[in-house]
């Protein structure tokens, strides 16, 4: 109980202290069931502000799930959930205010196919934030450069490539101006020579200082840009730190068991 | 051992490229194939094509060359004795001397031009409906304008029209005003009954489930029965709904419950993910529905829905047994007087081919509205 309303309160002292310790995630003692099935068990995880920490663990581990709770596509059961010192609880103002601060980019990309690239990333910035249509134009076109697709604007998704539409979608989610990024396994449904452009994106993102939580096997990734490394089994955390201790010297053999299997695969 | 592999190309490849007549074909070979592929095709293919042709050459001489085109006028109405004559074909002088019935039904005569410009008001509200550029809300407020502007030519009494009791409206263009207003009503009704059919909230999620399943479960003719003869039961003493009002809320209500599992099966069609993906942008239920998920689900949908519209708008017929007078019914009674009763055929050919136009209009719209619609499909 001490605990944690301590964890709750630290968001907002560290922020006043210095910017850059914040916690911009604070996962506690997190459990989730569906139905009989426990698919996180006594999760506990804190992400600072400008930290890149990637998640990784074998099929069915429970990691879209952890990072579906961060914006509430899932609903958690047990355990406290507190992003940019906003609790994710049942109140409606938290969970709105959570959304607008996280951002998220899907494995299937979830463009919406009615809508040109351009009003895929104008819509949300003009009906949620009010930002006038030349504007939420302007920053579009600005983010589409970033991330080198600025002569697709009036296509629609369907014509764009696999890797383009994961670029699209990344800049959708960043014309909200989110504090935190989530990426769930966002090069896993890409031909595998797609998989860099998309994967470069991500890199230079970090560069930004974004705030940054992705699960990915791509190890390449991993090594060059994570502060940190999570290994999540059976709905646990198993392992995490640094990329070279975790890749390098994994203590676990589960751990070592699913490197082996990742390696083989690539 | 790498050197016996044989390197072949795919032989189907190679056939087309030497066989071009095949893939063209043209009128000729496609005739060959499809109609005298064998002694028994070619004999069926001609015995049916006499066939045709005798029964569409009766048809001609029939409606044409036999037809009486008008008759003389008598001391006491039309003498119609020529139409009877043994062997003569259709009489459309039935017709001529009766299509502002069939139109207008009751409608005083001289007055008839009213219910005439409701009927082109009707047409033109469709044709600048169908026109995408024209799908902006404004279209809505000229909706409205033009209901409210067919209900004052309608019933005047204003502006020194004359007023004509409901009773006396008839014809096709009672039959455009209930079917119209209907899908007008119904459909926004079912879109929200849809949304409300997948709703979190289980008081309107059980709602929306009994009224469309009581409203499919019981015939459109029992509604309006119920509408006709319970609905002035229930009613508080004093209070009494005009007849088409009555028939009118039954009719919206009945296209509303089958419109709402249209809607609903469009719904079903969108992937999980798009909700997500509007709900972590941070947009709220109503922005997630209306420029998310209505476009999109409608839009797959537009085939049943104006399959749904010809079947409604042929289903406003069944007024006639509550007494309303719509375009079928007017085509019953207009040849219900002696001198032209036994030409119900050449009425009902009338009031059939009106009934054609309108709905094959729709469906080649919808055709057409397909493929406009789901350009962003096709790469
Ligand atoms: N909506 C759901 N209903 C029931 N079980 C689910 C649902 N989503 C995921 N699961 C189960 O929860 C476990 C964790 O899933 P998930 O978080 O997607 O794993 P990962 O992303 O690590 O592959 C799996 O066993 C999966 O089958
Ligand atoms: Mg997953």
């Amino acid at each position: 109980m001490n605990q944690e309303e301590l964890k709750v309160v630290e968001p907002a002292i560290a922020e006043t202290n210095s910017p850059t310790q914040a916690i911009a995630v604070s996962i506690q003692k997190v459990n989730k069931w569906y139905g009989n099935l426990h698919v996180l068990r006594d999760v506990d995880l804190d992400v600072a502000a400008g930290e890149r920490v990637v998640v990784c663990g074998p099929s069915g581990s429970g990691k879209s799930t952890l990072i579906r709770c961060i914006n509430n596509l899932e609903e958690h059961q047990q355990g406290t959930i507190v992003v940019d010192g906003i609790q994710v609880d049942h109140n409606i103002a938290h969970l709105d205010a959570v959304r607008r601060e996280v951002g998220m980019v899907f494995q299937s990309f979830n463009l919406f196919p009615h809508l040109t690239v351009l009003e895929n990333c104008t819509l949300a910035p003009m009906l949620v934030r009010g930002v006038a249509r030349a504007d939420a134009e302007a920053q579009a076109r600005a983010y589409l450069e970033r991330v080198r697709i600025p002569d697709q604007a009036n296509k629609f998704p369907g014509q764009l490539s696999g890797g383009q539409q994961q670029r699209v979608a990344i800049a959708r989610a960043l014309c909200m101006k989110p504090k935190i990024m989530l990426f769930d396994e966002p090069t896993s449904a890409l031909d595998p020579e797609m998989v860099k452009e998309v994967l470069d994106t991500m890199v230079s993102l970090a560069r930004d200082g974004m705030t940054m939580i992705c699960v990915t096997h791509e190890m390449g990734f991993a090594r060059e840009v994570a502060d940190r490394v999570v290994f999540m089994d059976h709905g646990q955390i198993v392992e995490s730190g640094s990329p070279q201790a975790v890749f390098g010297q994994p203590k676990t053999d589960r751990l070592k068991l699913f490197l082996g299997q990742v390696l083989r695969q690539h | 051992m790498a050197a016996s592999v044989e390197h072949i190309v795919n032989p189907t490849l190679i056939e087309a490229r030497e066989r071009p007549e095949l893939i063209g074909g043209g009128f000729f070979a496609w005739t060959r194939e499809n109609l005298f592929y064998s002694r028994l095709s070619s004999l069926t293919t001609l015995v049916l094509l006499a066939a045709m042709a005798k029964a569409g050459l009766s048809l001609f001489q029939w409606a044409f060359l036999d037809a009486v085109w008008s008759v003389p006028a008598g001391p006491q109405g039309p003498i119609t004795d020529s139409c009877r004559a043994l062997g003569t074909g259709a009489c459309w002088a039935v017709i001529r001397e009766k299509y502002r019935f069939i139109l207008f039904g009751t409608y005083p005569f001289e007055q008839q031009w009213r219910p005439a410009i409701v009927v082109a008001l009707f047409v033109g509200l469709f044709v600048v409906s169908a026109m995408k550029r024209f799908w902006r809300l404004e279209l809505a407020a000229v909706w409205v304008i033009a209901l409210l502007l067919i209900g004052l030519l309608m019933w005047g009494g204003v502006f020194g029209l004359t007023f004509v009791s409901q009773p006396n409206w008839g014809g096709l263009a009672l039959t455009l005003i209930i079917a119209t207003i209907g899908v007008a009503i119904a459909f926004p009704l079912s879109v929200f009954v849809a949304l409300g059919r997948r709703s979190d909230l289980p008081f309107i999620k059980w709602l929306c489930v009994a009224y469309v399943e009581i409203i499919r479960g019981v015939p459109l003719i029992t509604l309006l029965f119920m509408a006709s003869v319970m609905f002035p039961l229930l009613m508080p003493e004093g209070v009494n709904l005009d007849k088409l009002v009555r028939a009118q809320i039954a009719i919206i209500l009945f296209f509303a419950a089958y419109l709402a599992e249209v809607v609903r099966g469009g719904l079903q069609a969108l992937p999980k993910g798009q909700y997500e993906a509007a709900y972590v942008l941070g947009l709220s239920y109503w922005q997630t529905s209306r420029r998310i998920v209505l476009p999109q689900a409608l839009r797959t949908v537009i085939p049943p829905l104006v399959n749904n519209f010809i079947g409604f708008f042929k289903d406003t017929s069944l007024v006639l047994i509550i007494g309303l007078y719509d375009l079928l019914h007017s085509a019953q009674v207009a040849v219900a007087e002696p001198a032209w009763q036994g030409f119900g055929v050449e009425t009902y050919i009338f009031a059939g081919l009106i009934y054609f136009v309108f709905c094959f209009a729709m469906s080649r719209y919808s055709q057409w509205l397909e493929f406009g619609l789901n350009m962003h499909r096709h790469r």
